[in-house]
């Protein structure tokens, strides 16, 4: 009975296993449902970090993904071919997104977006040179594409925070601050902000008076306040992403401090509200144009299509967020060199990098050979919340 | 603020944090007592506890109810966990039965990621009122519900294990599964009473710290894992060293972080624990000294 | 003892069959895909390999063996890129440094019991990781290394390939299977085993079970510091994050998968959990469209659950069973036949 009962869990096993097998290497013998079209459909890879500890970023991503897609197969493709999306999850790991991209070149996949995060990213960059497939990723490190000789065929959407900083240091020279206490969650994140927060702040004759770090999943940052109180900054400047942000907030009105509360774009997210509710009132960051995007000036001309994208998106998925704007730009930006190039990788690469006054979500892109990014500092806005909404600040 | 409120803010402050440990780590204390599990998936009761909890007052419970329901729910989710999962394993070594746990939470946070989402969602606090102040530092009344219910939630247990028949049978198990089993108390009983006790636990711990920490498909991660530490520090046997454990490792995050270094927080608390437990290898309130051979 | 010399044999034939389906392996999957697959899964049976010794052999459970993992790839990863050492002689130190780290660390840690230790485990491998986001100037801090790593290279022949790697990695963990297996076949292994039994009663007849323990943790760290600094140099890029608790975690389910009693658990375990991730990962989004990877873990961890319920001694030990009773069949049947 014993054995009966091994013998068949060992069965079971291998025939996932052999199943499992079976599956990855079943790739080819897929049939296009979209049998009516005679042209062969050009296939694009996304990676996202859909599942872990990234999955706040990497879900808007995929669901923007394949909203795009349903919308440009439904049009007729481009050029008359339909697109096939390879997705695949990389569970916010930097070895499974490695693998990931290997398994995307292997599928013949014509470019490749994502990931979400910087190290999900950087982990990919290796395989991705060296195949060399276009990237355009979604994610925030100045270090993807940099240094520029190394990321030939690297691209990102993403606003750097280089940028976010320049914002947040004008922003701090109109309201004549120059003493600042700097704090910012313990991840790839908080860190990139807090090293160009440094750089720029030194160049901008901003002093730090206070650095303070939480992890991201602290719930209480009543001690970092404590210590930063205790610096008698003149405004206090916080990088990190919700829940943590929104904790750090409601702490902070908690031990009722009376300094300018400055976030960064990280909390560009209806959560963040949410979850701090009145506390977040008065809270300034700076952002894309997405949140904003119904309150902009007619002449703005990405209003059109912020709208839309807003629109669309919260019609089906809920609150608008700029991640799934990250993705949206990437996936546009690929479509775009993909239409002009044809199915040819260093055609696309080329084109993506002649990419030119394209009309995004986080902002007017002009990419060039030096500069994969292609986003200048008036594609952001600073934003206030009032009254539990995103107003312009003055 | 003076040096003094400062102490004293970062003491209120780890306190708080102490009593969520506290509130995991008795849970983990009452499921290893009896079945000598160690329950990685301890966390994950606590956050479906808070979700349930989020989602009743969403669709409009009233409180008192969406408390009773939610516990409830766990309770029953854990019991079906238990029944099919942990006792299919009973034979298993205690390093299976470890994996078992990990699979489990593994599994529990996925579904919680489909159900709930990657949002974070928010608890309003069980009672209105501005923060209050001591001695120039600031409390929250929600952290005294915390500490309260850890301390509620302390005597409960302890009384239950003195003076209930359930109890002594659980600490019969504990004693000597052999001889309770000969005195007609069943162990298997004993092990789904103990998870469902610990769900209860973990499910009443969730819902008293969401308005603080916020509730996410993950939270049980960490929580699991400091509920973990706190748990052995006051020596997985005793529960009144489980709740001291947990404050003792709330305040010690707090000081590391007020008065050393906010990103080294979790190295120093961890040097702290490794000193202790070299210069007292038997735990901190361990009764240990004596082990199973 | 004929069984014994049976066993042996048996054991020498399986290596040796084994090392020979590894090299010819590459050239059967032309798929760069599944080449990395198995170069990863080759880095990881290096980790577990030691894991096991160290949990099958002494008894001991470890959490943080990502830690060690971690400082064989930062050593590696921080002298060649920053410090332009050469890549071997960092994977030399590397290893090095962390065998002294697990040795000096191992002696307070060895005398805690039970749960204290796994506790310090844990506590060594957190706090290696704090170090690792905390000094920034070394490290990078949590953003990762700056410079990008150089690949490994045999004089001027460059491991740039993943069927290149394939090789070095491979003869890596099969170096490391190897000496595993001599440890546990010596006498020190004997010694262990005893420590695995019962603690009291080796030391009642005079084996020095600290001793031993120490030795084998600090081999396993040696094993974990060597195939960290080789996923350094492929991936040529680290940060602290695949370094962390969940890597530890992992390497404990995929040593507990394979099975801690036989040298071939860790490359079971690891190769089950790998193909059952990537596997996932095609299979589930043919079944549910448009799905992530939420109903991946879900499925990971039933799959998980429902293994070491049914195999709760591991994959290994359940195959060796189905064998053992197979033959055991045979014999009976050879006896009842020979008797006609």
């Amino acid at each position: 009975m014993v054995r009966f009962k091994k013998m068949s869990a060992i069965l079971v096993i291998v025939l996932i296993m052999g199943l499992l097998v079976a599956g990855c290497g079943g790739t080819k013998t897929e049939t296009d449902k979209t049998t009516a079209e005679t042209k062969e459909p050009y296939k694009i890879g996304a990676i996202f970090d859909i599942s872990g500890k990234g999955s706040s970023l990497g879900i808007p991503e995929r669901d923007t993904v394949n909203m795009i897609i349903d919308e440009v197969n439904k049009a007729g493709g481009i050029n008359g071919h339909q697109i096939e999306l390879v997705m695949l999850d990389n569970e916010s790991d930097e070895t499974k997104s490695a693998l990931a991209a290997r398994k995307l070149i292997e599928q013949g996949v014509l470019a490749i977006i994502g990931s979400s995060q910087s190290g999900t990213t950087l982990s990919t960059l290796e395989a991705i040179q060296k195949a060399e497939i276009p990237l355009v990723s979604a994610a925030a490190s100045i270090k993807i594409v940099q240094p520029i000789a190394d990321r030939k065929w690297v691209f990102k959407t993403a606003h750097s925070d280089a940028l976010v900083t320049e914002k947040i240091i004008t922003y701090l020279k109109s309201k004549a601050i120059t003493k600042v206490a700097f704090a910012s969650m313990n991840n790839a994140y908080g860190d990139s902000g807090l090293k160009e927060f440094t750089a720029a702040a030194a160049k901008g004759g901003v002093t730090i008076v206070a650095k303070e770090k939480f992890a991201p999943e602290d719930t209480d940052m009543t001690p970092q306040l404590t210590n930063i109180n205790r610096a008698k900054p003149e405004a206090v400047i916080c990088w990190a992403i919700p829940p943590s942000a929104s904790s750090f907030t409601a702490n902070y009105r908690t031990l009722d401090l009376k300094m300018p509360l400055i976030h960064s774009h990280g909390i560009g997210n209806k959560k963040f509200i949410e979850l701090a509710g009145d506390a977040a009132n008065g809270v300034i960051f700076p952002v894309g144009k997405l949140l904003v995007a119904e309150g902009l000036a007619d002449t703005d001309p990405q209003k059109a299509v912020l709208v839309d994208y807003a629109k669309k998106f919260e019609a089906k998925y809920g609150a608008r967020n700029t991640f799934g704007g990250h993705a949206w730009d990437a996936l546009k930006v690929v479509l775009a060199a993909l239409e002009k190039a044809g199915p040819d990788k260093v055609k696309i690469r080329d084109e993506i990098e002649k990419t030119q006054n394209f009309t995004g979500i986080s902002g007017v892109f002009n990419m060039s050979p030096t500069d994969h990014n292609g986003l200048a500092l008036d594609s952001m806005v600073i934003v206030e919340i009032d009254k539990g909404k995103w107003v312009l600040a003055k | 603020m003076s040096l003094a409120s400062e102490l004293l803010q970062y003491v209120l402050s780890g306190l708080t944090m102490g009593g969520i440990y506290a509130l995991v780590a008795l849970g983990f204390v009452i499921i290893h007592n009896v079945t000598g599990i160690i329950n990685f998936a301890q966390g994950e009761f606590v956050m479906l506890g808070a979700m349930f909890m989020v989602t009743l007052i969403g669709v409009g419970a009233p409180t008192p109810l969406a408390i009773i329901l939610s516990v409830i729910l766990v309770m029953i989710v854990v019991g079906i966990i238990e029944f099919g999962a942990i006792r299919s394993a009973k034979k298993a070594s205690p390093v299976t039965l470890v994996i078992i746990t990990i699979g489990l939470s593994t599994a529990i946070r996925g579904i919680a990621l489909l159900v709930w989402g990657t949002n974070p969602y928010k608890l309003a606090p069980f009672t209105k009122g501005g923060p209050y102040h001591i001695g120039g530092a600031t409390i929250v009344p929600q952290s005294l519900w915390v500490i309260g219910t850890t301390a509620v939630l302390l005597a409960l247990t302890l009384f239950m294990f003195e003076y209930t028949y359930w109890g002594k049978a659980l600490r019969a198990c504990m004693v000597n599964k052999f001889a309770a089993r000969l005195m007609g108390i069943s162990p298997s009983r004993m092990s789904l009473f103990a998870f469902v006790f610990s769900a209860a636990l973990g499910a009443l711990a969730g819902m008293v710290i969401a308005p603080i920490t916020y509730v996410t498909y993950d939270m049980g991660l960490m929580l699991g894992l400091k509920g973990f530490v706190a748990a052995v520090l006051g020596g997985l046997s005793s529960t009144p060293g489980a709740v001291i454990g947990g404050l003792a490792l709330g305040v010690i995050e707090s000081l590391g972080a007020g008065l050393l270094s906010s990103g080294y927080k979790d190295g120093i608390s961890f040097i702290i624990l490794l000193l202790v437990l070299f210069l007292k290898p038997g735990g901190i309130f361990g009764t240990s000294g004596t082990k199973r051979v | 003892m004929e069984d014994l010399k049976r066993r042996k044999r048996l054991r020498h034939s399986l290596i040796a069959l084994f090392t020979v389906i590894i090299f010819i392996l590459p050239f059967i999957i032309t798929n760069n895909y599944y080449r990395s697959v198995l170069v990863i899964i080759g880095i990881y049976t290096t980790v577990v390999v030691g894991l096991c010794l160290l949990m099958g052999y002494a008894g001991q459970i470890s959490l943080g063996h990502a830690g060690f993992y971690g400082l064989g790839a930062y050593v590696s990863g921080v002298l060649t890129s920053t410090y332009d050492v050469s890549p071997w002689i960092a994977i030399l130190l590397g290893a090095v440094g962390t065998g002294l780290v697990a040795y000096i660390i191992g002696i307070p840690i060895f005398r805690l019991q039970g749960h204290y230790l796994a506790l310090a485990t844990l506590g060594l491998g957190l706090i290696i990781h704090v170090v690792m986001m905390e000094e920034v100037d070394i490290t990078g801090g949590p953003s990762g290394l700056t410079k990008s790593i150089p690949y490994l290279s045999i004089g001027r022949f460059e491991l740039n390939t993943d069927f290149k790697y394939y090789f070095l990695v491979w003869i890596v963990a099969l170096a490391a299977i190897i000496l595993a297996n001599n440890v546990v076949h010596s006498r020190i292994g004997r010694a262990l085993r005893s420590v695995h039994g019962s603690e009291f009663a080796a030391q009642s007849l005079g084996v020095d079970t600290g001793k031993y323990k120490l030795q084998v943790f600090t081999l396993s760290a040696i094993y974990a510091s060597v195939a960290g600094s080789l996923y350094a140099h492929y991936i040529t890029f680290i940060s602290p994050s695949p370094f962390g608790l969940m890597t530890s975690i992992q390497f404990l389910v995929m040593a507990v998968v394979g099975g801690l009693a036989s040298i071939w658990g860790p490359i079971f375990g690891v190769t089950a959990i790998t193909l059952l991730t990537e596997g996932l990962k095609y299979i589930v989004p043919k079944m549910i469209p448009q799905a992530g990877g939420e109903y991946e873990i879900v499925v990971y961890g039933v799959i998980l659950v429902i293994i070491m319920i049914f195999l709760p001694e591991g994959i290994t030990s359940g195959i060796v069973n189905i064998y053992e009773g197979w033959r055991h069949r045979k014999e009976l049947a050879d006896v009842t036949s020979g008797d006609k």
